[in-house]
């Protein structure tokens, strides 16, 4: 028998298929990356050992930060523009359609209501500098802006969406307990009882009964 | 690389200028490279990690008409949120203004393994089944309570609270002088 002649094949193969794939997979990465928005104030949560995750739509992130200052931020910007008009009615404070707009694109703040304005008005990148001096949304009893802010976010949401609204509360590992409790009692006292706290993934230890 | 090939030499010899034949085949690497690292970068920006949320359901608010759930001091067990990620906790009740209670012994103990956890596990095989009541005071910081609520998550304590820390358990705390 003859010797069989190995195959030969010329070492350029074609690589249409391939490319077509990357490209696939391009696009599909593309449009439906959702670039994380960027923190007005960082918080370091704690860990748990809790698996559930943050539905994606309809949530109200309350951040409490380690300077007892509460943040307020909702993910649709439709909504954000509803509530905006509302409270603003509310408060007697008037808002430009441009600054309005900007708001609609603010991942949260934490500002009583009179100097949200005069911040809007600021350019995004100066916005950076300024964050650090947000003071925090009033929650006191006489001057309880945070409440506001909460209902009329659930009513919007409500409206456009047709769905329950959520309340995520993400508070730094060092932020005391008696501003949480505060944020909690108002919640309920509006009758909201239910809350998810934003945690870190730690590992289950093995219970050993 | 990137060179079109097939570039054939006509021979200069006068003759009809023929249209260059090309070759139809391009060199993609350039095209690939760039489409791996969109691919890459995309793949690596994407939030696919949704936070983890750990879910606390709150009593619904009370009315005037609905007295407190009683507890009885056999299954009561208080862990106090206390400064320096201590924990305190007792067994029973604490009511000085009671008499016919006996005042409670308070232990000090920390967030690890070895501390609440153990204590957990520990009055869990006892009976009566435990309820806990979870009291932050003002200088526990929301670590703490976050931790506590996932011991129970842990250990599986179905029955727990987080209530209101009374003077009574301040008090307590100062006495002990842990």
């Amino acid at each position: 028998m003859p010797k069989v002649k190995p195959h030969r094949t010329s070492p350029s193969l074609d690589m249409t298929p391939m490319v077509d794939l990357a490209f696939l997979l391009v696009t599909f990465f593309m449009l439906t990356t959702k670039f994380a928005p960027e923190e007005t104030v960082v918080v370091d949560t704690p860990s748990s050992i809790s698996e559930i995750k943050l539905p994606e739509s309809n949530v109200i992130t309350l951040t409490i930060d380690n300077k007892k200052r509460v943040f307020f931020g909702v993910d649709d910007s439709k909504t954000k523009t509803q509530i905006l008009q509302k409270v603003a009615a509310k408060y007697g404070v008037n808002f430009t359609a441009a600054q309005a707009k900007e708001f609609s694109n603010l991942p949260n703040f934490g500002l009583p209501i009179n100097q949200l304005g005069s911040y809007l008005n600021v350019e995004k990148e100066e916005r950076k500098a300024l964050n650090a001096q947000q003071p925090g949304i009033p929650i006191d009893s006489l001057n309880n802006q945070l409440i506001d802010w909460v209902m009329e976010a659930r009513r919007a949401n409500l409206a456009l969406f047709k769905k329950q609204t959520f309340i995520a509360i993400k508070g730094d590992g060092n932020a005391d307990v008696p501003t949480v409790q505060q944020v909690i009692k108002l919640l309920q006292e509006r009758d909201i009882n239910r809350f998810n706290l934003i945690t870190d993934l730690e590992n289950a230890p093995v219970a050993t009964k | 690389m990137a060179e079109i090939q097939g570039k054939a030499d006509t021979g200069g010899k006068g003759g009809k200028k023929r249209a260059k034949k090309m070759s139809t085949k391009i060199d993609m690497t350039p095209m690939v490279d760039l489409a791996f690292l969109l691919l890459t970068f995309f793949m690596l920006t994407t939030t696919f990690a949704k936070p983890n949320v750990m879910q606390l359901t709150m009593p619904v608010k009370k009315t005037d008409d609905v007295e407190d759930t009683k507890i009885k001091a056999s299954q009561a067990m208080t862990i106090l949120l206390g400064k320096d990620n201590k924990a305190y906790y007792y067994f029973g009740l604490n009511t000085p203004n009671d008499k016919t209670v006996p005042k409670p012994e308070l232990k000090v103990t920390n967030y690890s393994a070895d501390g609440i956890r153990k204590v957990l596990l520990d009055r869990q095989r006892q009976s009566p089944e435990p309820i806990i009541l979870i009291k932050p005071t003002e200088d526990a910081k929301y670590k703490n309570m976050v931790d506590i609520l996932d011991e129970m998550n842990i250990t599986n304590q179905k029955k727990y609270a987080l209530v209101k820390v009374y003077k009574d358990d301040l008090d307590l705390i100062k006495e002990s002088g842990l």
